[in-house]
């Protein structure tokens, strides 16, 4: 028999005391503010990070040097209630170019009563990146990777 | 269903099935499919099967950015709250 595999999607909601418009802002051009600058890929010190504003759009970072390192691409740009992205990183924390290879992560903006914005993120497809997983876990386990990132994270967090 | 309880802890065909509206046969059936898929392992622990996710399957790469997207959205959070906001025109 035949069953289709899939890996549940990873849901994260937020409620921001912020217009839609703001938020949706926030979320895309002023990414690089909140973005953790620790979560990202490149050979280079990380300098930012940058999603273009249309479909078709680049999602990229720029280190210090000035390289860029591509993340994923804009798959949906409609300003300012949703957009979709690709994740084109695989398991060996590169840049995949590959559309089949990549997962999914949607974000809307929705209004509340109260002046607020509901912001739901969604991140699906997991099992199109299949196999190349399975390289991640491995290179974090022999140190280094984004364990020790997280770890750092964490750190700086419950330090602050 | 059977992949988000195993990621809360590993569990046998037996706990498993008593957590859910579906016949003991059918777990075993489904847990088959996702160990084909890689997504859990199993082990032995004296007479029964233990399973979980498979720590180097696409499954920890979820997990991770599941964490991730975690982080993110609190920074996020505080980012719009922080910051002055003039709307934007096309000019």
């Amino acid at each position: 028999m035949t069953e289709q595999i899939t890996v549940p999607t990873v849901q994260r909601s937020v409620t921001v005391a912020a217009p839609v418009a703001k938020a949706f802002q926030v979320f895309t051009r002023s990414f690089t503010t909140w973005w953790p600058a620790d979560y990202h890929i490149g050979e280079a010190e990380y300098a930012e990070a940058v999603m273009e504003g249309r479909t078709g759009g680049r999602w990229y970072e720029r280190g210090v040097d000035g390289s860029e390192c591509d993340w994923g691409r804009v798959l949906t740009w409609d300003p300012p209630n949703r957009v979709v992205l690709a994740w084109h990183i695989n398991g060996e924390w590169q840049f995949d170019p590959d559309p089949a290879r990549a997962s999914e992560v949607e974000v809307t903006f929705t209004a509340e009563d109260d002046g607020r914005t509901r912001v739901d993120l969604e991140h699906r497809l997991f099992e199109r990146h299949g196999e190349q997983a399975e390289s991640v876990m491995k290179s974090v386990s022999e140190g280094g990777g984004w364990g020790d990132i997280l770890q750092r994270y964490a750190d700086a967090v419950s330090a602050s | 269903m059977i992949f988000e309880l195993l990621a809360r802890r590993p569990q046998s065909v037996g706990e498993l099935a008593a957590e859910l509206p579906v016949s003991r046969p059918a777990v075993s059936q489904h847990l088959r499919v996702l160990k084909d898929a890689r997504l859990v392992v199993d082990r032995p622990v004296g007479t029964r099967r233990v399973y979980q996710l498979n720590p180097e399957g696409v499954a920890a790469l979820r997990a991770y950015l599941d964490t991730i997207w975690d982080h993110a959205l609190t920074a996020f959070q505080k980012a719009v709250e922080a910051a002055p906001f003039e709307e934007e025109t096309d000019d």
